[in-house]
């Protein structure tokens, strides 16, 4: 039986058929409202199920719409929230809506996008700096006062960037950078492709038309696995005056990377590639900040890369993996459990780079118990606080 | 075309004791014709099901391993070089020798191929699809959508029967939307107590009602400790078999060969440390 043949027209259904494929219909776009990537085809095959007398038995149906349906595990888990909700007017829709956590967010409904641009709103008054740091901020401000302007930013800590302008400009450098600095990554990474082993197999293909004597020789060529970026952003309240910045480099370095993955993490960790994929930096930006909007508490670093370890990192990482985590240290949960996950995160990856923009703050020591039981899985551990110290990780990069 | 309740039955007689939701997708598979993506933990039994599936159709399973750099000429066909080569040296000097080394007899059939060209549907088993190159998990949704393969110096091959597609994936790599949208989803989540206590009983000989539902009461304690490596039906099934032969008949009479068996269930030198006697004992002690 094949599907196609299974779906009568529109025109030929009765009443009650009619209104059961538009009832359909509906469902479709609420499932697409919640992220699931459903194509044509599926709603054929759906509208196939009810004719072949699916909907008579709704547990039946539902088990049938899940299997079609879904397409990952986030996926999986959420349906029968989400059918239940739509089928038979239970109240879990809108659970069901926040408990897809980064899924959910990553592919908003219209509604909670505008939500996310009211958001975007409030988080961009969190980037400046408030409190002790803004008179500093202002005196800052006042010493750039010159021609060359652009030339100075480079070298402003972030959080003394104060004006609006001046923020989109850092972020718009921030954003260049990471650019200039993905292309050469991925340049050298092919430059460097060179075969070594002799492939016998295809040697001898080759050159059957020369009786089989082997006179052009092919080389297997080893397949170099591209560089792999993975970004772990501390958005934690004691991190806010950077988080602005650090996000427009990470959207501009993921951008068109072919292998890169971002999270954010403060009292719990965000998948947030998705977000990040958005070609549009100020709508990547909306959708991220209502993620990275923490509970404005503390920061959980142990416990986020403890759920990295067991959740994301089989699938994200692998041997030529840099894993860069952009924190302060200031761990509020367990010092040891960190500790201990950062000893598993060295084994899984080539690299662990963290930055810290409080060390470049003059008299800084690493004194955090956080960052003291991390640092010796640490291979390096460099200043973040300005656009030069971010520029200056560029050649480090490249020698993975 | 077989029901739900059919399905289910029919599995159960092979050893594969499925739950509702699995033999709902299977009819699915037969009803919709697309393949099935089985995603989940490592040992839960995704393979087992394909070979279960052979067994329901009473037909062939044609299984291909997928692995780093896998690609089409060990998946879908090659030629045969060194019998071409010989072919070549035997007739020196007959024209129509290139016609004879490009046909079918010196053709190679890979997995891909073979299980587009067999009279009866086989089950084409594609195991562990993130192992492989996003290149070929390209490859292969087109072969999954047109079920044709071209073969430059043979021209294009069609499908004699369109098989049932079974992929599994372990999750060390994030497929493609195209791959994902392609297929029927069902994520094959560790068995329940009584389902794992059933199929215990089903594949061990020898395992009683009592023993298969201790043993499955322990395990299900076992992966609720926080473990580096959690027990699959497969390490459950192997420590079933091992009590059973050391003629062990209550769990609770033979505390010391439970202890000393449970090497079948952790793989890791650190989970072995975690499950110390006093962890063990804690968990049987809760086993009814």
């Amino acid at each position: 039986m094949s599907c196609c043949g299974a779906s009568p027209d529109f025109e030929e259904l009765d009443a009650v058929s009619r209104l059961v494929a538009q009832k359909l219909a509906a469902f479709l776009r609420t499932l697409r409202d919640n992220g699931f990537r459903i194509g044509i085809a599926e709603g054929r095959d759906a509208a196939a199920l009810m004719a072949a007398g699916y909907a008579e038995r709704p547990g039946l149906f539902r088990s049938a719409l899940k299997h079609l349906f879904s397409a990952r595990k986030s996926d999986w888990d959420r349906f029968d929230g989400l059918f239940d909700a739509f089928w038979l007017g239970k109240r879990v829709r809108s659970r069901s809506l926040a408990k897809g956590t980064a899924k959910a967010a990553n592919n908003p409904s219209l509604k909670s996008l505008q939500d996310g641009t009211q958001a975007g709103g409030q988080s961009a008054t969190d980037q400046v700096p408030s409190g002790d740091d803004a008179p500093e901020g202002r005196s800052g401000e006042g010493r750039m006062e010159g021609a060359s302007r652009a030339d100075n930013l480079a070298e402003v800590d972030f959080r003394k960037l104060a004006e609006p302008e001046q923020i989109a400009q850092a972020h718009e450098a921030a954003a260049s950078l990471a650019k200039a600095m993905r292309t050469r990554l991925t340049r050298r990474d092919l430059a460097r492709r060179r075969g070594h082993r002799l492939d016998l197999r295809r040697t001898i293909h080759r050159n059957i038309s020369h009786g089989g004597v082997p006179i052009a020789l092919v080389k297997r060529k080893r397949k170099d696995k591209p560089l792999r970026l993975v970004v772990l952003l501390d958005a934690s309240g004691s991190m806010s005056a950077y988080t602005g910045v650090f996000l427009r480099f990470i959207h501009g370095v993921l951008d068109e990377f072919r292998e890169a993955d971002a999270f954010v993490f403060h009292t719990r960790l965000a998948h947030v590639s998705d977000a990040m994929k958005e070609k549009d930096a100020a709508r990547a930006l909306d959708r991220l900040s209502l993620l990275a909007q923490g509970a404005g508490g503390g920061t959980k670093i142990g416990e986020s890369l403890q759920t990295f370890n067991r959740a994301h990192a089989a699938r994200v990482l692998h041997s030529r993996s840099c894993v860069m985590i952009v924190s302060d240290g200031y761990e509020t949960g367990d010092a040891a459990l960190l500790g201990r996950e950062m000893a598993q995160l060295a084994k899984r990856c080539r690299r662990i780079v963290w930055l810290n923009p409080m060390m470049g703050w003059q008299g800084y020591a690493p004194e955090a118990k956080g960052i003291k039981a991390a640092l010796p899985h640490v291979d390096l551990y460099a200043p973040a606080n300005t656009l030069k110290s971010l520029a200056a990780l560029e050649p480090y990069l490249t020698r993975l | 075309m077989k029901s739900r309740d059919e399905i289910a039955k029919g599995l159960a007689i092979s050893g594969y004791i499925a739950d509702n939701e699995l033999a709902t997708a299977i009819s699915l598979m037969q009803l919709l014709k697309r393949p099935l993506l089985l995603e989940g933990e490592a040992g839960v039994g995704k393979t087992e099901v394909a070979k279960a599936l052979a067994h329901l159709h009473a037909t062939e399973l044609i299984r291909l391993q997928c692995y780093e750099g896998l690609d089409q000429s060990s998946a879908l066909y090659e030629w045969n070089y060194q019998r071409q080569l010989l072919a070549i040296q035997a007739h020196r000097g007959t024209d129509s020798i290139e016609d004879q080394i490009f046909s079918e007899k010196y053709l190679l059939e890979r997995p891909l191929l073979a299980a587009i060209r067999r009279p009866t549907p086989p089950v084409l088993l594609i195991d562990e699809i993130d192992r492989a190159d996003d290149e070929f998990e390209a490859f292969l949704l087109e072969l999954l959508s047109d079920f044709q393969v071209s073969i430059p110096e043979l021209g294009t091959i069609r499908a004699i029967s369109i098989p049932h597609v079974v992929l599994t994936s372990n999750g060390t790599r994030e497929l493609s939307d195209a791959l994902r949208r392609r297929c029927l989803y069902h994520y094959v989540d560790f068995p329940d107590v009584d389902r794992e206590a059933r199929i215990i009983m089903a594949r061990v000989n020898g395992a009683s009602a009592s023993l298969s539902l201790q043993i499955a009461r322990m395990v299900e304690g076992v992966r609720k400790e926080e473990l580096r490596k959690v027990p699959g039906v497969a390490e459950t099934l192997d420590w079933a078999a091992a009590l059973v032969g050391l003629d062990v008949r209550d769990l609770h009479d033979a505390p010391e060969t439970v202890q000393e068996t449970l090497m079948c269930l952790v793989k890791t030198q650190e989970d072995r440390a975690r499950l110390t006697r006093e962890v063990s004992m804690r968990i049987l002690g809760k086993v009814a």
